[in-house]
């Protein structure tokens, strides 16, 4: 009989796969599990942060508390009850945070990095890229600050920020997101730990790409990152971020909050590979990603691009949305989200248009295999002083084997009758000619697969920086394995 | 042109599609330099044989063997039989959207040299390669800057396979009706694709359903099939007395 089904051979992924998946042992400063206002004040006081922002995560953790069992229940995901007063808030991976340089940063953590691949010390940094690196609730290195002072950017743990910065951090922190927008984001701003800031002031040029690396390392600590960028007039920055997090039994829980801000003329380009651990193939254990990315394009002629190339993580929620104020102004959204085995991603954007000629792009690619579920979830806003708003939306499923699932569910609301939308949507498999035809050509079943695949992203890949494309590219790999054969 | 070295020998092969027997008892061996030929009306399992020979899963194998170049091919998968020298000119080659001619082409070559034990070619030296044979089967440069058979027409699907079996260069090459389809212009670089990649170090195994191709091609053998197996086999001139007097009075026998 035939038996070609894709899925139904041996699978060869293991739980070693996950090549990110080490632990390392640090000494870590460990607040006790559970959320409390104590827990909040320690956080503060261990940060040294200033009365304003201790007042404001005490106003959103009371808030929190008010909505505790209004958890959101519309995502298309399903996951067990989390237990909040079972994670932990804080823990700093050494007694000593904030280094000043690279010479203060414990020498554990710099092996630890470059075993990621990130390597930290002055002689091997990424070439063109200054990267802040943070360990569970703590940053631990940023490299090229030189270049970035000459140049007056700032880019550093946001930490530092509420330090150095008060009054830009002050202005603009909950500004597109604030504390009320969600549960996750509300319980975000009580327990936020750190995260990246940026700053570029007018008509600079941000001279080399920034990136944030995040791992969650510590058993059962939650990741409440924050991060806040400021593309100032005529500025332009671009920004990526890259996670991990090591092979757990159990799941852990990220809940961050980004916000950008570009102001007129402005240019913010945010890219995203998301790698948290998904899993292991039976579905024990990964990261619930439960992320507010907005991005408020306030200015005049300003642009907001998102990039994301979502593998990792059990469950993945999240939005990255740009609300479209500045008349001009551009939202765009571009998006792989693989998901494989157990894992269920629910994602998508907002685009809300409130200036005139506003123009959105939304191009979401969503691959399912395994007995993985992925839905795509869009909004496109028109309000009624939108004149002349444009959006165009593609949505492409692409299916591998015949357990998987692929939703796409946009919601269209349009005010203003000047509004021109476009919205296509495609759902595809990868189909056993296809695969036979490459393999007939000498190329593995996984590679043939993976090229097909890759095929389908292409058209997001290109928007990531170079040397991240690559990347990207790699972890969809990884991320297949298992997927046919 | 034949130097005695079996490169294919198939015995007593029964094969099914979607639980239709479709191969009976089929024999064939050939040797190493030879051009055979396999005509047959349609439905006889011409395409069969070559699906299977290239191990499309599509297909199963009851029973028999096949033995290509001293290996038995059956327990392979068909990226291993690609690997040790069998290829296969599709009838509907596949689309493979964004995936570009140059790096599947690329793959190709550099997966089967890594099954043999050789470095990937460098950029430049298989640029060149590829460039030659892109001219000899006449492709130009933007063709090899498109998506594997994506919005090619008929012919230039054609032409694409026979760009890879010359640049692939197997010791055998099986063409499944490979000239269905084309207008005289595009048969003629079909047919010289396949006469200049012939040489006493490879075979070809052409699966066709009109005689018309065998003007430019010349085999060595004729076979013909109906209902699964070979019925009758012959030189050249026994393309031309098909052509003239059909298949009925074979089947019928």
């Amino acid at each position: 009989m035939n038996n070609k089904n894709v899925i139904s051979r041996n699978t060869k992924l293991e739980d070693n796969n996950y090549k990110w998946g080490f632990d390392f042992n640090f000494n870590p400063d460990n607040a006790p599990k559970g959320l409390s206002e104590d827990i909040v004040k320690l956080i503060s006081k261990k940060k040294n942060e200033p009365k304003w922002l201790l007042d404001w995560r005490l106003k959103s953790l009371n808030l929190w508390f008010k909505n505790e069992d209004n958890e959101p229940e519309w995502a298309n995901i399903k996951f067990p009850k989390i237990d909040f007063q079972d994670i932990r808030y804080y823990s700093s991976p050494t007694n000593k945070p904030n280094p000043k340089s690279l010479d203060e940063v414990d020498p554990e953590m710099l092996k630890a990095f470059t075993k990621l691949g990130i390597p930290l010390e002055e002689q091997k940094k990424l070439s063109g890229v200054a990267v802040d690196a943070i360990m569970d609730s703590v940053s631990v290195a940023t490299t090229y600050q030189k270049q970035l002072e000459d140049a007056g950017v700032i880019f550093c743990p946001i930490s530092e920020a509420v330090q150095k910065y008060p009054e830009l951090v002050q202005k603009y922190l909950g500004s597109v997101v604030p504390y009320s927008d969600n549960f996750y984001a509300t319980l975000n701003s009580a327990v936020f730990t750190d995260g990246s800031f940026i700053y570029v002031p007018p008509g600079v040029r941000c001279p080399v790409e920034l990136m944030t690396y995040f791992r969650i390392n510590e058993l059962d600590t939650g990741q409440f990152e924050r991060t806040l960028i400021i593309a100032d007039k005529g500025s332009y920055v671009s920004y990526l971020e890259g996670c991990t997090a090591p092979f757990r039994k159990t799941n852990q829980l990220h809940a961050a909050v980004v916000e950008l801000i570009a102001l007129e003329d402005a240019e913010i380009k945010y890219s995203t590979l998301q790698n948290w651990f998904p899993g292991d193939k039976n579905g024990i254990g990964g990261v619930y990603n439960f992320v507010t990315k907005r991005g408020k394009c306030a200015g005049k002629n300003s642009k907001i691009s998102w990039t994301q190339v979502e593998t990792g993580s059990a469950i993945t929620w999240k939005y990255p949305s740009v609300i479209l104020q500045g008349d001009n102004s551009i939202g765009e959204f571009y998006s792989v989200a693989l998901v494989n085995n157990f894992q269920q991603a629910d994602t998508g954007t907002k685009m809300i248009h409130i200036g005139k000629n506003t123009k959105s792009t939304i191009i979401a690619k969503g691959i399912s295999a395994g007995k993985a579920n992925s839905t795509y979830r869009g909004m496109v806003k028109i309000l009624p002083s939108a004149k002349n708003a444009r959006n165009f939306t593609q949505c492409d499923s692409l299916l591998i084997g015949d357990k998987c699932g692929a939703h796409t569910i946009p919601y269209i609301e349009v005010k203003n009758p000047t509004a021109q939308l476009e919205h296509e949507a495609t759902t595809s498999k990868v189909s056993d000619n296809q695969l036979f035809y490459t393999q007939q050509r000498g190329i593995s079943l996984e590679d043939a697969n993976y090229m097909i695949v890759n095929g389908f992203c292409k058209g997001i890949f290109k928007e990531l920086p170079f040397e991240f494309a690559i990347e990207a590219s790699q972890l969809l790999r990884v991320s297949l394995e298992g997927a046919v054969g | 042109m034949t130097n005695n070295k079996i490169i294919l020998e198939i015995k007593n092969l029964n094969a099914s599609v979607a639980n239709t027997q479709i191969l009976k008892d089929f024999n064939l061996t050939m040797n190493m330099g030879e051009k055979h030929t396999i005509m047959g009306p349609n439905g006889s399992g011409k395409s069969t044989l070559a699906n299977i020979l290239a191990g499309n899963p599509e297909y199963i194998v009851d029973s028999g063997e096949i033995n290509f170049l001293g290996q038995t091919l059956l327990d392979k998968d068909p990226d291993i039989r690609a690997c040790l020298g069998l290829f296969l000119a599709f009838q509907y080659p596949v689309e493979l959207p964004g995936v570009r001619m140059w790096q599947f082409l690329k793959s190709s070559i550099d997966s089967q040299r890594e099954y043999n034990g050789k470095d990937p070619l460098s950029t430049k030296d298989f640029d060149s390669i590829l460039n030659e044979c892109a001219e000899k089967v006449d492709i130009s440069q933007d063709f090899l800057k498109r998506n594997v058979n994506e919005g090619f027409s008929g012919g230039e699907k054609k032409r694409n396979e026979i760009l890879q079996l010359t640049l692939i260069n197997p010791k055998l090459a099986i063409l499944d009706e490979t000239d269905s389809g084309l207008d005289i212009d595009a048969l003629k670089i079909v047919s010289n694709g396949i006469e200049n990649f012939s040489s006493p170090n490879n075979s070809v195994l052409l699966v066709t359903h009109y005689q018309r191709i065998l003007n430019y091609v010349k085999p060595d053998y004729v076979h013909v099939m109906i209902d699964g197996k070979i019925v009758k086999s012959g030189d050249k001139s026994l393309a031309l007395e098909l052509e003239k007097k059909g298949y009925d009075w074979l089947s019928k026998k």
